[in-house]
């Protein structure tokens, strides 16, 4: 009942191994049956995301000496050279596993650290190992713990409640001013690369409208077709202005895009309705003085960058929380790990002691002559009831007790010390 | 007095400050929901105390700074509790509820008073107190709400966020929850005066129709009828608008303290 994990990550390969070593969902299902039918792993569970491609696996035999096989499996499988696996494969067994997993859950183990993503990522490939039937008892306690780690850690402690990018942050400062973006519309100067990332957290926040302004107008098109906005034409800022309530400026010029003049006469035909704008140009894109103006609120990039690194601070200062929570299940994980595994050593022992007394009787009693067979059959029963009242509460303390489960630390020596390799489980 | 009921009282509102207020550092649903759910038992442990208390003196609780307050307190929770489930907002709870608790414990602390029959009584009088306190509660909480839009738009234009600005509701909720209490406090005004003009009919022969109350009542009436126009659909919308309401309280609080206990003469803790 050993846990093995093998995988790679952001910290110790590059993108260009990432990327070769990432599963699709069909490789993640062959990679998992494979495994299963080598005889590699009973219980196997492949995580690939952008940053991380992870294979838990619960192996017949020891965990130590699982490992190598399954380092050679992944190189077999994604076709790369062993020595270029080897220096990014890390190599995890039980509670360091464990604990990987609930760190990974939590957001704790995540390029951006407490990034919401990870949680549904880790919940997909449980799901589809399981329906795969390619998860057991152990992979399935294991992922389900990773889960409540992992909604546990959102929920208490703020280790994902801040924006962590400029575009989320400038989002999110929006919905300060206008709460819920579903009724609101906004506009966006540019096209490029970051104008994107804003289209693309205004639609997750549910806004109305979404207006594109570029002056290549093909790009602006492409943009509004992918985002379902409306292309506007370049300069038409007298209609464009009076329309959005937040607008995002990210225009690659030297020239001021938005002068005060024009945004003051914006704000005259909006009837001073609230206006939040975004200069994510460099050189700045909006006259610093419409910050002035009333209702206008204006940040630029080095404003929404001061939020980022507050919020990042702030979520640095919540990981010791978060540690807390994953310890704690990592404690819940291994002591129903370990009450499993020394039940099965009670059984196993049990079984030893009345195979022993069987042989005792054969021996031994079946040789002193006076005896009737109602007196055997009595000594039987008698060296049965002294057998059980023997196991019976070490049994039921193992059951009960949380703390003893947790002090026997080592199962296998114990099962070495009482079990040889013949009646072990 | 049940003290029963009022160290219950005190407890249940504590606890939801508390509790508001814990909601407000770390935004946990669950403590904020307890918070309501024990601003509403205060509410109905402080009804009790109104009730207990009247009956106890055979007296409307209107009729001494005692009752005045302690039913300005009542009527404060009650109100800002109807914005709470209206607005589905629970981040100003914090806020306000201090002023609950104030009232209730600074009326308990107030000194007794030699009690007189009432020159009016009856239901239309009882309407026009009760009304006219309702509307100074639902004022006061949106003068709360218009301090708390001043403070995070003062901080959103200065960008310096902090972490509160992250738990504050937004500009625009703040703006129509003020708005929305003002609309409270506008109907139970208009109400509660004209049940009041009633009794001053009534009541001719002893009164003067020039008390100093009856012309900042309509003050009163006016600055927060301008107040709901402008905050709606004008240039004045947003800190305009919040600064207009905090004025306007502060003649409220003129009306309720300056004229009541040294200018009016039938207008004494209401």
């Amino acid at each position: 009942m050993e846990i093995v994990l093998v995988g790679l990550n952001h910290r110790t390969a590059p993108v260009e191994v990432r990327e070769r070593v990432s599963f699709t969902a069909e490789q993640a299902r062959r990679a998992a049956e494979q495994l299963r039918t080598r005889g590699i792993l009973e219980e196997t569970l492949v995580l690939s995301t952008c940053n991380r491609s992870e294979v838990y696996g619960v192996p017949p035999e020891s965990a130590h000496e699982c490992a190598p096989g399954l380092s050679t499996f992944l190189s077999e499988f994604h076709a790369v050279r062993p020595d270029v696996l080897g220096e990014s494969l890390y190599h995890h067994y039980d509670r360091q596993a464990v604990r990987h997993l609930f760190r990974v859950s939590a957001g704790l183990d995540s390029m951006m650290l407490g990034e919401a993503e990870i949680l549904g990522q880790v919940r997909e490939a449980y799901r589809f190992a399981h329906q795969q039937g390619a998860t057991g008892p152990v992979l399935n306690r294991l992922f389900q713990g990773a889960l409540e780690v992992g909604k546990r850690v959102r929920s208490e402690t703020e280790l994902g409640a801040r924006p962590m990018s400029v575009a989320s942050a400038g989002v999110k400062l929006a919905e300060r001013i206008f709460g819920k973006l579903s009724e609101r519309s906004a506009l966006v100067l540019g096209a490029g690369t970051i104008s994107e990332q804003v289209l693309s957290q205004l639609r997750d926040r549910g806004i109305a409208h979404l207006y594109v302004m570029n002056r290549s107008r093909d790009r602006a098109n492409g943009l509004a077709k992918q985002y379902t906005g409306e292309v506007l034409g370049w300069g038409e800022w007298e209609n464009a202005l009076q329309l959005p309530d937040v607008i995002v400026s990210s225009v690659a010029t030297e020239e001021l895009v938005l002068r005060r003049e024009i945004v003051e006469q914006a704000m005259d035909g909006r009837g001073n309705r609230a206006l939040f704008l975004m200069d994510l140009g460099l050189p700045r894109n909006i006259d610093a003085s419409v910050g002035k103006l009333y209702n206008v609120y204006v940040y630029n990039i080095d404003d929404l960058s001061d939020i980022v690194e507050q919020n990042r601070h702030a979520r640095e200062n919540e990981i010791p929380k978060a540690e807390v929570i994953v310890e704690e299940h990592v404690g819940k994980f291994l002591s129903w790990q370990a009450s499993v595994e020394l039940v099965g050593l009670v059984n196993a022992l049990r079984s030893k002691m009345r195979e022993e007394r069987a042989q005792f009787i054969r021996s031994r009693v079946e040789s002193i002559r006076h005896l009737t067979e109602e007196d055997r059959a009595y000594v039987e029963k008698l060296m049965d009831e002294m057998l059980e009242s023997l196991l019976l509460e070490p049994a039921q303390r193992l059951r009960g007790e949380k703390d003893l489960r947790r002090k026997i630390q080592n199962v296998e020596a114990l099962r070495d010390l009482f079990l040889s390799n013949r009646e072990k489980p | 007095m049940n003290h029963a009921l009022f160290i219950s009282t005190v407890v249940a509102y504590a606890l939801s400050f508390s509790l508001y207020l814990f909601f407000l550092n770390t935004g946990k649903v669950l403590s904020g929901r307890l918070g309501t759910l024990l601003l509403a038992t205060g509410l109905v442990t402080h009804y009790f105390v109104l009730l207990e208390r009247s009956r106890g003196l055979h007296t409307v609780p209107y009729h001494d700074l005692y009752g005045s307050m302690s039913l300005f307190g009542w009527l404060l929770a009650l109100t800002y509790l109807s914005l709470e489930f209206y607005h589905r907002q629970r981040s100003v709870g914090a806020l306000v509820l201090p002023f609950i608790l104030v009232f209730f414990l600074a009326a308990h602390l107030a000194p007794a008073d030699k009690l007189s029959p009432p020159d009016a009584h009856g239901p239309t009088f009882a309407f026009h107190v009760a009304l006219s306190i309702l509307a100074y509660s639902a004022f006061a909480l949106s003068f709360v709400l218009s301090v708390i839009f001043l403070g995070e738009e003062r901080l959103l234009r200065s960008h310096k966020l902090g972490d509160i600005v992250w738990r504050l509701p937004p500009l625009e909720l703040l703006e129509r929850m003020s708005r929305s209490s003002v609309l409270v406090g506008l109907v139970s005004i208009t109400i509660g005066t004209a049940f009041g003009f009633l009794w001053v009919d009534r009541l001719s022969d002893k009164y003067s129709f020039y008390d100093p109350k009856y012309a900042i009542t309509l003050l009163v009436l006016l600055l927060y009828a301008v107040y709901f126009r402008l905050a709606r659909a004008t240039a004045w919308r947003g800190a305009r608008a919040s600064k207009l309401c905090v004025f306007n309280f502060v003649v409220v609080f003129f009306s309720f303290t300056v004229v009541n206990l040294y200018l009016s003469h039938s207008h004494r803790y209401f």
